[in-house]
């Protein structure tokens, strides 16, 4: 048995109002959902010894995750702003894992919070913002933004294997379909496969409905050893499995070519000793429709080139053989980064999903991924359950 | 003369030599002195052998259409006027990939794997872009 497999666990859970929340700022959306996941944990701040957070990229901040401790009255042994794009929740809880299972902290605290719908609405002034890092080169051109990133990947999947605008639109249909059962979601009008197609083209082949949403929240977790867990309120989600696996390319990789999500995959499958048989909802970061599409592939669910086919008659919908994205996604709930994802799988595990929820939900599987050169350049994949034996 | 409202790149030393050269018309890229493996966009250090040095080697600029997208929207108002465009990764016959616009034809008639061929646009001064254009029938 892996030496990693069910040794740490997610204990609380928080989220804040997402959407457009006016006057919140990230610093409060980050406390806000941290005090929730402390207090559904049982635990207090003299509990937690670590604080991971991400940087807010629009407004670039020195040691935040330190300020986020120092706000909530926590002097960490560890501390850390990271980043990996859209994997960075999954970033944090690997992380976490690690720091727990060399015993060097007992109680993590992950969180992220976010204002990016009232900065573009209101134009509120930062004083900065990070950088891709491939700017020069891309910018003058125009090609700015994931959008076109992933549009163009999106036209090497449509001219290898036939996807249509059809089997794209059936992610965006469901992902709504999701929200509209979630009261702290962005999106609640239902939307049919003849909204879609009729929804403005974008960055062709995307239309605005295959792109997620710019949203404001938060979301935060906590984790501990599997030991301290079984002392605490809830019943503890082990975390079974965990991969990470990012591109090196020197430059725009082959964009068909199977995704690092393979073999991040693989090595949770292997660590959690699950197949993509046994998991009952997954939680797969959505930041456009193709890019669940190209998941559905390497995590192991269908062949290469058989995504489009797998999304379409409702197998993703809730009811379906793989629920997908229970909560809305960054499609139709919000965007913050895919922390949400998370916090979602843990309700579905602990049954809190209400009208959303799955029935007899044993095991969870979470993905995030970014951009970093090529879409896909960053990925990770969480593997969650009740029982750890 | 209205100002080039666009975004220019901001040179450095290890890109100094790209820009210039596409000032003077021509296409340059990194080639490693060690592997002999080109590179882009230009970096320090080779990242398939890890060798510090390299030459610039002009190229031809031929090649073919990877991928492509038509933007509709504008991430800047700077692009506000030039919708729809095309954006374009070109994969050079060096089998290098970068980044570019599609001039010269409808955005409806671009396609994958179409040939393509360099035109240079003197876009400021100190500026030029490189773009591509359907392959001259020869």
């Amino acid at each position: 048995m892996n030496r990693l497999r069910a040794k740490c666990a997610i204990v609380g859970v928080g989220e804040t109002k997402v959407g457009y929340v006016p006057g919140v700022t990230i610093m409060s959306h980050n406390l806000q959902a941290s005090q929730k996941a402390i207090e559904d944990a049982g635990l207090s701040n003299k509990d937690i010894d670590a604080v991971l957070t991400r940087k807010p990229a629009r407004d670039p901040t020195l040691c935040y995750s330190l300020q986020i401790a120092e706000n909530l009255g926590i002097s960490p042994k560890c501390t850390t702003d990271l980043d990996t794009c859209g994997t960075t929740p999954v970033t944090m809880v690997i992380n976490a894992v690690i720091a727990i299972s060399t015993g060097l902290c007992r109680a993590v605290l992950c969180t992220i919070g976010m204002d990016d719908n009232q900065s573009l609405k209101q134009q509120i002034p930062k004083h900065g913002q990070l950088n891709y890092g491939s700017e020069d080169f891309e910018y003058p051109w125009g090609f700015i933004g994931a959008p076109m990133a992933f549009a163009m990947a999106a036209r090497r999947h449509m001219h290898l294997y036939g996807t249509t605008s059809e089997q794209l639109g059936a992610i965006a249909v469901a992902m709504r379909k999701h929200a509209c059962m979630n009261s702290n979601a962005q999106m609640h009008k239902p939307i049919t496969l003849q909204d879609y197609l009729a929804s403005p083209l974008f960055a062709e082949p995307f239309r605005l409905l295959d792109c997620s949403l710019v949203s404001d929240g938060g979301g935060a977790v906590v984790i501990t050893s599997a030991e301290m867990a079984k002392h605490l309120r809830k019943p503890p989600i082990y975390i079974l499995g965990l991969g990470q696996h990012n591109f090196a390319h020197s430059y725009f990789g082959p964009l068909e070519v199977i995704t690092p999500f393979k073999k991040a995959a693989d090595e949770a499958y292997h660590m959690a000793a699950v197949s993509p048989g046994d998991v009952d909802v997954a939680e797969i970061y959505d930041c456009f429709t193709h890019s669940v599409l190209v998941q559905l592939e390497d995590l192991g669910f269908c062949k290469k080139g058989e995504g489009g086919s797998f999304v379409e008659g409702g197998r993703i919908e809730l009811g379906g053989e793989l629920p997908i994205n229970t909560h809305g996604g960054l499609l139709s709930q919000a965007h913050i980064v895919g922390m949400l994802h998370i916090t979602e799988a843990a309700h579905q595990l602990w049954k809190e999903s209400g009208e959303r929820q799955v029935k007899n939900v044993e095991v969870a599987l979470v993905t995030g991924l970014g951009i970093r050169q090529a879409p896909f350049g960053t990925t990770g994949v969480l593997i969650l359950g009740k029982e750890a034996s | 003369m209205t100002e080039y409202q666009k975004p220019v790149p901001i040179p450095n030393e290890d890109t100094k030599p790209f820009w210039d050269s596409l000032r003077e018309h021509k296409l340059v890229i990194q080639k490693c002195s060690q592997c002999g493996q080109f590179r882009f966009p230009p970096r320090v250090i080779c990242p398939y052998c890890m060798s510090l040095h390299s030459r610039w080697v002009e190229v031809k600029g031929k090649g073919k259409i990877y991928s492509f997208t038509v933007v509709h929207y504008a991430y800047t108002p700077a692009y506000r006027d030039a919708l729809p465009y095309v954006v374009a990764i070109i994969e050079l016959e060096e089998g290098i990939r970068l980044v570019t616009n599609i001039v010269g034809c409808k955005p409806e008639e671009v396609q994958i794997g179409m040939d393509v061929e360099i035109t240079f646009e003197d876009v400021t001064p100190e500026f030029t872009l490189h773009k591509f254009q359907p392959a001259s029938k020869t």
